[in-house]
């Protein structure tokens, strides 16, 4: 039942909007609109009742163990939602003066801090309000250092081939080329191959360390011995920045320019699909271009940073200065957390995924790399079992769903075939994670006996398995009255 | 340890599971000379009760402000439910709907969402949100000059949000496009068809036009889109989505109407936070659909035949698509558009268009009882919606400073954006004030001006209240 459904003309929840003004206003006729928009006609008792119904039909962290690789599902603390919505915070206008956010911009400050010191970097900006952005950002300031040099020549970006998507995408809209950089069998980017790609045409490579594999890059100092020799800098994108907090920082493995995901590292909500946060974080040379507005302290007094203070910036990415709740909720996180409670971050996170690794490899799952150790995550793959029996990964995704799990992510990176990549996370206790190895023995068992039970699955969620195709095919993206 | 549940014996377990001795060993493919070195200046942990002391101290010290600033982020009531769902663990704590069987609840109200915004907007399809009204703007620019054939050119006139312009200029500078600037009408603070003509020799991707615009004024938005459409490029309208309860929707502007539509959605129920996160929305005609950018929800069918929601058109995508994708932008504004969902839902057509008219109407109110004090002039002579520029017959930033001290903030210094335009400023008024806020502003208002002009003292007109 959608909620346009539940409308009945002539309902109107009155006390939620204010009473009617006088008069009919000075606004032209020729600019009203003549009909009225589709919104629903319903009472307020109505929209409590369909919208906690609807979010009934979701998987979430606080509903269920959620191993998505790569986006790290760790618990968000409640603490950091409640101190981010003061009412204070969320009244203050964000062109009100800088003395009038003193107490907010001091969080800010501070949170740029935080980031430089676990980071290594030297300057952070605020400004990205997604990991995406933060990639433009990046690189737009690699563009931004390479023409003030004159270096014009540099138009390549080398991305390995299993980064995220938004790798090459971001390296596009800064007007680069990309070439991409093969992974040799252990799952460590092809050095040779680097070696061989890189010269006056590279502006950079952008990497993910521990790589979106699982597995930590053992030559990164070569690599960005490679890379730097050939006048080139070095992009960490910070998608698995929780397998190293407190362990190591991309700052000291030779990063010029990075990125953090704070709805992941910082476990800000991922509030099913946003919003998210994507600090940049950089080194001397890089810093005069930092986009902006940056946060600056003198004698106690925080201001905003502008262009007049900052003419070599690559600009403003958004109108505001960044997705700043979010940055609130990382800040109270970082606060809580604390030097030991960010020194065990990485630590907790890789024992889960090495846990959980051994756990379902003795229940004779295949691993993509069995002689690596895992990072904070690890890739299985199902190539094996969907030979001898035709289930897929695709499969085994939809029969955890029954099993009260979410799937893992699913056939990323793209050259590992029929896998899963699975990030169980530092907040997830042993008993958890037991059960899922329990669920994926089960769903084993079931592939040989029964693989029409996992070719129908899922069984148990509100729809079944849901065709794709027709909704491509057939784009129906607004609800119609009947 | 904060938010980590081992015990030491589930530790010493697992680490026996796996085989190794001790956590060291987990490390042990890092280079040895990257370890260990993070950062001693970080503070010790506080618990719970210490940093709810530490950031109610903090919220305390920025205090509460009868505000009149809008200029692009605006303050309205959000009803008590619309939070109080959003932040249910279900909708904060999801991710992405990339399962669909597990996220019916996030695509089902991004289903709604989209019906409820591409009906506001009077345009066929929309998205499930960009960043913010900037990054949106800048997207609906990209995605303009992928649509035309050959032009590189897009038309951007100065009534135009100024922060918005230069978030347009840093995402699209490095592909080739060129931003040009249409002027203004200075009498009547709107864009004067008839001033383009010097544009009609360009090859032109798209005109951009606001609604209101930037100084709240009411834009020939049918003249202005009817021009783009006879010199080939497409109308990119930027509109706010609490006016479109009251004024004609982009796909009704001139003959063929407005081609994209985009605005920040933060005035549906997003609290003004310092700046965000707010969400930006795209709207456009059906055969544009495929240029368009971000995450799209479609509905199909399951096994059984019965409806469900999906991700779809996802070949448009980065995760798909890579370089090749449309844009970069993999996430949505999710939980903002949860919120701004449920506030459309709450409110209503009346409702929304009530607030858009108690807003319409206070700052008309504003406006004349500014207005009437010696000096003190509108700016424009256009038709506003909620938000209007007015000339100080004194500099504007010691005003503004005089008023901060009476718990005012009376707007937005128009100085540096406009210097043309000398001490203006931009004041705005939602359905948020009543009589008794814009009694007071325009008092001490007069008294401050009154103050500084110091050779005409006691130069007030009677006001009429």
């Amino acid at each position: 039942m959608l909620i346009f459904e539940l409308s009945r003309p002539g309902r109107h929840s009155k006390g939620l909007s204010p009473h009617a003004a006088p008069g009919q206003g000075a606004i032209p006729e020729k600019h009203l609109r003549a009909q009225p928009p589709l919104l629903p006609e319903v009472s307020e008792l109505d929209v409590v009742r369909h919208y906690t119904g609807l979010s009934q039909k979701n998987f979430s962290i606080d509903t269920h163990f959620y191993p998505l690789g790569s986006c790290t599902m760790k618990y968000n603390p409640r603490a950091c939602n409640a101190l981010a919505m003061l009412p204070q915070f969320l009244a203050r206008h964000p062109a009100a003066p800088d003395d009038t956010g003193q107490g907010f911009l001091e969080c800010m400050f501070e949170l740029q801090e935080l980031l430089k010191e676990v980071t290594g970097m030297e300057a952070v900006s605020l400004a990205p309000m997604a990991g995406a952005q933060g990639e433009f950002a990046g690189v737009a300031m690699i563009r931004a250092y390479h023409d003030s040099r004159g270096d014009a020549g540099r138009r390549e970006i080398l991305v390995p081939d299993a980064a995220h998507g938004t790798n090459p995408a971001s390296a596009v809209m800064c007007g680069y080329t990309v070439r991409e950089i093969a992974t040799d069998a252990e799952g460590n980017v092809d050095i040779a191959a680097l070696g061989s790609a890189v010269g006056p045409h590279t502006a950079g490579l952008m990497l993910t360390n521990p790589s979106t594999l699982g597995v930590f890059e053992r030559g990164i100092l070569e690599m960005g011995t490679i890379v730097h020799d050939a006048g080139g800098l070095l992009y960490y994108d910070g998608a698995n920045l929780n397998a190293i907090l407190g362990e190591v920082r991309p700052g000291d493995m030779g990063f010029d320019v990075i990125h953090i995901n704070l709805h992941k590292t910082f476990s800000t909500p991922h509030g099913g699909g946003g919003p998210g946060a994507g600090p940049v974080g950089v080194n001397a040379r890089l810093a005069p271009f930092l986009p902006l507005p940056l946060v600056a302290e003198a004698k106690g007094a925080y201001r905003l940073l502008g262009d007049a203070d900052r003419p070599l910036s690559i600009g403003r990415l958004g109108a505001q200065l960044g997705n700043a709740g979010v940055l609130l909720r990382a800040y109270i996180y970082a606060r809580m957390l604390g030097l030991e409670g960010m020194r065990r971050v990485a630590a907790f996170a890789t024992l889960n995924a090495n846990y959980l690794m051994a756990e379902l490899r003795k229940a004779g799952f295949e691993l993509a790399f069995p002689r690596r150790r895992a990072s904070h995550e690890f890739l299985i793959t199902l190539q094996g079992l969907k030979q001898r029996t035709g289930v897929t990964a695709m499969d085994v995704a939809k029969r955890l769903l029954d099993k009260g799990a979410h799937a893992p992510t699913t056939y990323f990176p793209l050259m590992v075939p029929e896998c899963l990549l699975i990030e169980p996370t530092e907040t997830e206790s042993k008993r958890t994670l037991d059960a899922f190895v329990a669920a994926m023995k089960e769903i084993l068992a079931e592939a040989s006996e029964n693989p029409a039970l996992l070719k129908n699955a899922p069984h148990t969620t509100p729809v079944r398995r849901l065709d794709d195709v027709k909704a491509a095919r057939e784009p129906r993206l607004t609800w119609k009255s009947p | 340890m904060p938010f980590i549940p081992h015990t030491e014996e589930d530790v010493r377990e697992m680490l026996a599971a796996i085989g190794v001795g001790s956590f060291e060993e987990l490390f042990d493919e890092v280079p040895r000379e990257l370890r260990g070195r993070v950062g001693a200046s970080v503070p010790p942990g506080l618990t719970e009760m210490e940093v709810t002391r530490l950031m109610h101290r903090r919220a305390e010290r920025d205090g509460s402000w009868l505000n009149f600033i809008g200029a692009g982020a605006y303050e309205h009531h959000i009803p008590a439910a619309v939070w109080q769902i959003a932040t249910r663990g279900e909708f904060y704590s999801a991710y992405t709907p990339y399962q669909a069987e597990a996220s019916q609840g996030t695509l089902q109200l991004l289903f709604e969402y989209q019906t409820m915004m591409a009906s506001l907007a009077g345009l066929e399809v929309t998205n499930a949100s960009l960043y913010d009204g900037a990054s949106a703007l800048a997207e609906a620019v990209l995605m303009a000059v992928r649509a035309h054939k050959s032009a590189r050119r897009v038309l951007i006139p100065a009534t135009v949000n100024p922060v918005w312009r230069k978030v347009v200029r840093t995402i699209v500078r490095n592909q080739g496009i060129e931003l040009l600037e249409a002027p203004y009408c200075s009498a009547a603070g709107h864009t004067l068809p008839g001033a383009l003509e010097k544009f009609a020799a360009q090859d032109l991707a798209a005109l951009v036009v606001p609604q209101p615009n930037f100084f709240g004024v009411l834009e020939p938005v049918d003249e202005l889109a009817d021009w783009a459409h006879a010199h080939g490029a497409l109308a990119i309208s930027v509109v706010n989505p609490v006016a479109l309860a009251l004024l004609k929707p982009p796909g009704q502007w001139g003959a063929d109407g407005a081609d994209i539509a985009v605005g920040d959605g933060q005035p549906l129920g997003v609290p003004l936070a310092s700046g965000g996160p707010y969400f930006g929305f795209m709207a456009c005609r059906r055969a544009l659909t495929r240029q368009m950018p971000g995450r799209i929800v479609g509905e199909t069918v399951d096994t059984d035949g019965r409806p469900g929601y999906t991700l779809t058109l996802q070949a448009r995508e980065q995760h798909i698509r890579r370089s090749k994708a449309t844009s970069n932008i993999c996430t949505n504004q999710g939980l903002m558009v949860t919120a701004a969902t449920i506030y459309m839902a709450l409110l209503g057509p009346a409702g929304l268009a009530r607030v858009a008219r108690a807003s319409h109407a206070n700052a008309l109110a504003l406006a004349t009882k500014l207005a009437e004090i010696e000096g003190v002039a509108r700016a424009f002579s256009g038709p506003i919606f909620h938000e209007t520029v007015l000339r100080l017959p004194v500099p504007v930033a010691p005003v503004m400073r005089a008023l901060k001290a009476q718990g005012i903030l009376g707007g937005l210094n128009l100085k540096h954006a406009y210097p043309e335009l000398g001490d203006a400023l931009l004041v705005c008024a939602t359905e948020t004030k009543n009589e008794q806020d814009l009694a007071f502003y325009a008092e001490n208002l007069a008294r401050i001006v009154g103050k500084r002009q110091a050779p005409r003292s006691g130069a007030l007109k009677p006001t009429n209240s």
